[in-house]
């Protein structure tokens, strides 16, 4: 059927603003579809190589000192495959360039070649020499933001000692993908935070650890089960100052790097469907008011003997053109984003294998997908046209039929004029896509409600976390802890205005069969600078007697106020005690355990200890308080909270830009293409109309507003309902992202969705001038000279 | 009958035409591009329509009748010469001159009825009265064409004879100055046609409204003052009725 081919061609470029519609919409599915899809197995299949060639751990563990004779006896527990024991510390450094100090997280090597776990990757210059201890290897992010280079030198205290410490290489590890301290941002700050390698028997010699390791790296065998691993471990662990073994799910980078993981498998679902199911409905829309307007040359080809399924079958492809181009655009824009995409994780993902790899996979599955969306657009079209008899199909077509409503007894009924009466008629005439049109414009509002509210939510969590929980200006913390002079010694060092202990403490929680890792935190009830403050930004004083409970610690053991758990502190004299919780807090971060300072020293059996200290300082006096600071033994990291606050919003602005440029063309161009497509129906159906009202002296502006007037009505019908869709997305999106260190608030600022709401009615306002441009030329003498 | 004055200022009438003229048209040219081909669908065309009249302009298809009816119902502008509407120039009027000038003067009837699918009968009247300055009522104007018993009847629930004549009532219940029919039996059975050529004989008759209307059936010329014939983009011939026939005595 050549013909029927041409005949395609040609009402392709009659339908083209349709098409380009329609087209748009695959375009956006397709794209979101390969791109997240493809984050979702560049991730996934860069985690699963990478762990396995580089033997990422199953299990960890952290204690003081433990002698290496029991590094044989972890590797005999039921189930352990292989053990590497090491030595790790965070020690302070002074990095040419830097003000404050940075942190080092040092990581013993063996000297007996790589044969280890969490193996490292070199991306330049080699490992450090047995035994020399200012040889070091530096993760590859830390040296490129801070521009160390092999053979560059940076000065670090080990163990009280000022030492200056070499580059002679640099290298990622799969225990630092996501290369955070745990203490601070949640967002990596490279230049401050770094891991860093070092020879064992140097590292041993520094920090006086000969024959003896404070950390242990275990793989499983693949059918023992984690849990008995744990519990074997602590047990060995336990003399020594074991402080609670632990599985990948509590590993920081492994938890961060699967929460995307897990994030772009959902986004990857969500995103793509949402534009596919309003393309198939508007196609279907405009293939049935296609086979409505041609059912004359339908019944000719009948007439002359074609087919119905062949000329079902031309409808089919004349559908499958704006999905065709859709698709080729999508899947080269999807590519293009993809690896866009790739650059930005790259920035916060370390992987081996820097470059994105395009699954072809992905593409034949979009490609189906944006078929399938095609063929059920025009399905029902093409269902019609086989089963028009080519006798009716020849005469016209039946006066559409019009009821009177209920309302139209009404006051409100008889106050409308004949104009607006048309309006509602038409909508209640096909009530099935009135309802679909306005569903699929409160979608793309309640989504674009929901994202932008995420932006409000970051907010939200910016405020609380850095102006009502943590209100000091700088953070220090010891590398063990110290007695209540170090308090005394850091309130004298320059420009410090006031300090505040802070003690936390390692424990265990557990009730009946549930056990929680966690730390207990003692805050002075004076205490100014860290407080307790739940997502309503309510501020709760640290109990006196008994334990204040985060929400996920207090649901994951299953207790409430008033019920008893058992702590069982995994440090220093590892008291065991029975205690009340006192209450739980919902906080936004963190999943710790408060009491007051006095209750934990008590428990703990000492006196005014401390973790860190917390300062306010004088502005003016930074530079003499860092310099300091970089030479005070015994200190771990220093974290200035400015320093934070900064590199969160550059985080936020960098990565979220792109994130919502992508929400507003995601709502706004689906409100176009759906109000567009269906006000170019409603004109295509109703232009003998429109045209016969010019006729009776309506101006251009009258009949506009009766045929756009509808489509208005719709939209504005529609704000409502995606309003509360966007709450209710909100709420799902919460629930989602809801992890056990973390959680968002709901926020739904009213300007928030007010802006949503005047997005949308801007999108469909331009979609309408576009309508309006062709109303205007419209041939009013050739619509009278016709019968519909 | 309304009230004649523009709300728009349009330039004088060309002089030398009969005072008594609701329209006069003078050298009445119209060519359309039809593609590659020019067509001239209208040449050197003058005329002068009264108040009251009813006249028939007849001739077969393309002869450019319903051109000449779309120019003087502003629908249409001829490519040269001048019509003027009273003491109002139409040619070279803009579009939205031309709009209120069908709003407020022109009632239209067409071969298709051009009904409102989604409004009843009163509906479509009040459509048309709601926006005139001095019109009739509704109800009243369909009673006026027989149809006062199907007021809440939509397009689809009538007969064609009872659509065309929802469509005489819409065009007369603005009180209009003039009524131009185009082809107004053109898609009705003999009986019906000659129904509604009745109540425009009636309505023309009751109203004195000036009543053009455009037909290729000869017979229809009998119920004229006034005969036009149109053959190739010009008026070839024209007669006076001394008597106007009875819708009921003519037959084709």
């Amino acid at each position: 059927m050549r013909i029927l081919d041409l005949k395609v061609l040609r009402d392709t470029k009659h339908l083209r603003g349709q098409i380009i519609a329609v087209a748009s919409l695959v375009a956006c599915g397709v794209a979101s579809f390969i791109m997240l899809r493809s984050m979702h197995g560049y991730l996934r299949g860069s985690q699963e190589s990478y762990y396995v060639e580089y033997g990422f751990g199953d299990v960890f563990a952290h204690a003081v000192r433990a002698p290496d004779a029991l590094t044989a006896r972890l590797g005999e527990v039921s189930g352990v495959d292989r053990v590497q024991t090491r030595i790790v510390r965070d020690v302070l450094l002074d990095v040419p360039g830097l003000i404050e100090p940075a942190t080092g997280r040092l990581v013993s090597i063996p000297d007996d070649g790589p044969t280890g776990l969490n193996r490292l990757h070199l991306r330049g210059g080699r490992l450090p020499e047995a035994g020399r201890r200012d040889q070091v290897v530096v993760s590859a992010a830390f040296a490129a933001a801070n521009g160390l280079r092999v053979g560059d030198g940076f000065g670090a205290v080990l163990n009280g000692r000022r030492e200056r410490l070499t580059v002679v290489g640099t290298a990622i590890s799969p225990e630092f993908i996501y290369e955070i301290s745990g203490l601070g941002s949640v967002f990596p700050d490279n230049r401050r935070f770094g891991a860093m390698w070092m020879s064992e028997g140097a590292m041993a010699a520094a920090f006086e650890m000969e024959g003896a390791f404070n950390d242990v790296v275990a793989t499983l065998e693949s059918t023992a089960s984690e849990r008995p691993v744990l519990v074997a471990f602590d047990r060995l662990l336990e003399p020594y100052g074991g402080v609670g073994a632990y599985g990948r799910d509590a590993h920081l980078s492994h938890q961060f790097v699967t929460g995307e993981i897990d994030e772009t498998q959902i986004t990857a679902s969500f995103f793509p469907a949402v534009f596919l199911v309003v393309t198939a409905f508007l196609l279907q829309t405009t293939m049935l008011r296609l086979v409505r307007m041609e059912r004359e040359q339908i019944g000719l080809m009948k007439a002359f003997g074609i087919r119905g399924r062949t000329i079902g079958l031309h409808y089919v492809k004349l559908a499958l053109v704006p999905v065709a181009a859709g698709a080729l655009l999508g899947t080269a824009l999807g590519v293009w984003f993809a690896s866009a995409m790739a650059a930005v994780y790259a920035r916060f993902y370390q992987f081996p294998e820097v470059g994105f790899d395009l699954d072809p996979g992905v593409v034949w599955a979009a490609l189906a997908i944006a078929l399938a969306t095609g063929v059920a657009g025009a399905v029902a079209a093409a269902r019609r046209v086989v089963r028009l008899p080519p006798a009716v199909a020849m005469a016209p077509p039946t006066p559409p039929r019009f009821r009177h409503m209920a309302i139209e007894g009404t006051r409100l009924g008889r106050a409308l004029s004949p104009g607006h009466q048309m309006i509602v008629r038409n909508l209640t005439r096909s009530p099935f896509k009135s309802v679909t049109t306005t569903a699929g414009i409160a979608m793309s509002l309640g989504v674009l409600a929901a994202l932008l509210g995420m932006f409000d939510a970051i907010d939200v969590i910016a405020d609380l976390q850095f102006n009502h929980v943590s209100r000091e200006d700088v953070a220090v913390y010891f590398d063990a802890t110290r007695s209540a002079d170090a308090l005394a010694e850091v309130a004298h060092l320059p420009g410090v205005l006031a300090v505040e202990p802070v003690r936390m403490a390692p424990a265990r929680l557990s009730r009946e069969q549930r056990e929680e890792r966690t730390a207990l935190v003692g805050l002075d009830p004076t205490g100014d600078l860290r407080r307790i403050v739940d997502g309503d930004f309510v501020v709760h004083a640290p109990p006196v007697g008994g334990i204040l409970l985060g929400r996920a610690l207090a649901t994951n053991l299953d207790v409430a106020a008033g019920d008893t758990v058992r702590v069982e502190v995994t440090e220093g004299r590892r008291p065991v005690r029975n205690l009340v919780v006192a209450g739980v807090v919902d906080e936004l971060m963190g999943g710790e355990a408060y009491l007051e300072a006095g209750a934990l020293y008590e428990l703990l059996g000492e006196s005014r200890t401390v973790s860190g200290v917390l300062l306010t300082v004088d502005p003016a006096l930074h530079d003499e308080l860092y310099a300091s600071l970089k030479g005070l033994p015994g200190v771990s990291s220093v974290l200035v909270k400015a320093v934070t606050v900064q590199g969160f919003e550059d985080t936020i602005e960098q990565s979220f830009t792109i994130s919502l440029i992508a929400t507003l063309i995601l709502g706004a161009g689906l409100v176009m293409a759906i109000v567009y497509n269906q006000a170019r129906v409603a004109l295509s159906e109703r232009g003998r109309e429109l045209a016969s009202l010019r006729v009776l002296g309506f101006s251009r502006k009258e009949v506009a507003g009766m045929l756009l007037g509808e489509q208005f009505l719709l939209v504005v019908l529609a704000i409502p309902f995606g309003l509360v869709l966007g709450w209710l997305l909100t709420l799902l999106l919460v629930m989602r992202f809801e992890s056990d260190l973390f959680r968002m608030p709901i926020v739904v600022l009213p300007e928030t969705y007010l802006l949503a709401a005047a997005i949308v009615l801007v999108s469909a306002a331009l979609s309408a001038l576009l309508v309006r441009r062709r109303l205007d030329r419209i041939d009013l003498i050739a619509v009278l000279k016709t019968r519909e | 009958m309304a009230t004649l004055t523009l709300p728009f200022a349009l330039a004088p009438p060309s002089s030398g035409l009969d005072p008594d003229a609701l329209f006069s048209a003078r050298g009445l040219t119209k060519l359309y591009r039809m593609g590659e081909v020019e067509v001239r669908a209208l040449e050197q065309t003058d005329l002068q329509l009264r108040p009251g009249e009813l006249v028939v302009i007849l001739g077969p298809s393309g002869s450019g009748k319903s051109t000449l009816l779309n120019i003087l119902g502003g629908l249409d502008v001829p490519t040269t010469g001048d019509v003027t509407f009273h003491d109002h120039r139409l040619s070279g009027a803009d579009e939205a001159e031309l709009t209120r000038f069908r709003r407020e003067h022109v009632g239209f009837v067409f071969q298709f009825f051009n009904l409102l699918p989604s409004l009843t009968a009163l509906e479509n009247v009040r459509l048309v009265t709601e926006i005139a300055a001095n019109p009739m009522d509704p109800a009243e104007a369909l009673r006026l064409v027989g149809l006062g018993e199907r007021l809440h009847h939509f397009p689809a629930q009538l007969s064609g004879g009872e659509q065309q004549r929802v469509a005489i009532a819409r065009a007369i219940a603005k009180r209009p100055d003039v009524l131009l029919c185009d082809e107004p039996t053109g898609s009705l059975d003999y009986e019906t046609g000659k129904r509604i050529l009745e109540v425009l004989d009636e309505v023309n008759r009751a109203t004195h409204t000036l009543t053009v209307l455009v037909t290729h059936n000869a017979a229809i010329s009998a119920l004229a003052d006034r005969v036009l014939r149109m053959r190739s983009g010009r008026i070839v011939s024209e007669t006076r009725n001394a008597v106007r026939a009875s819708p009921a005595d003519i037959e084709w």
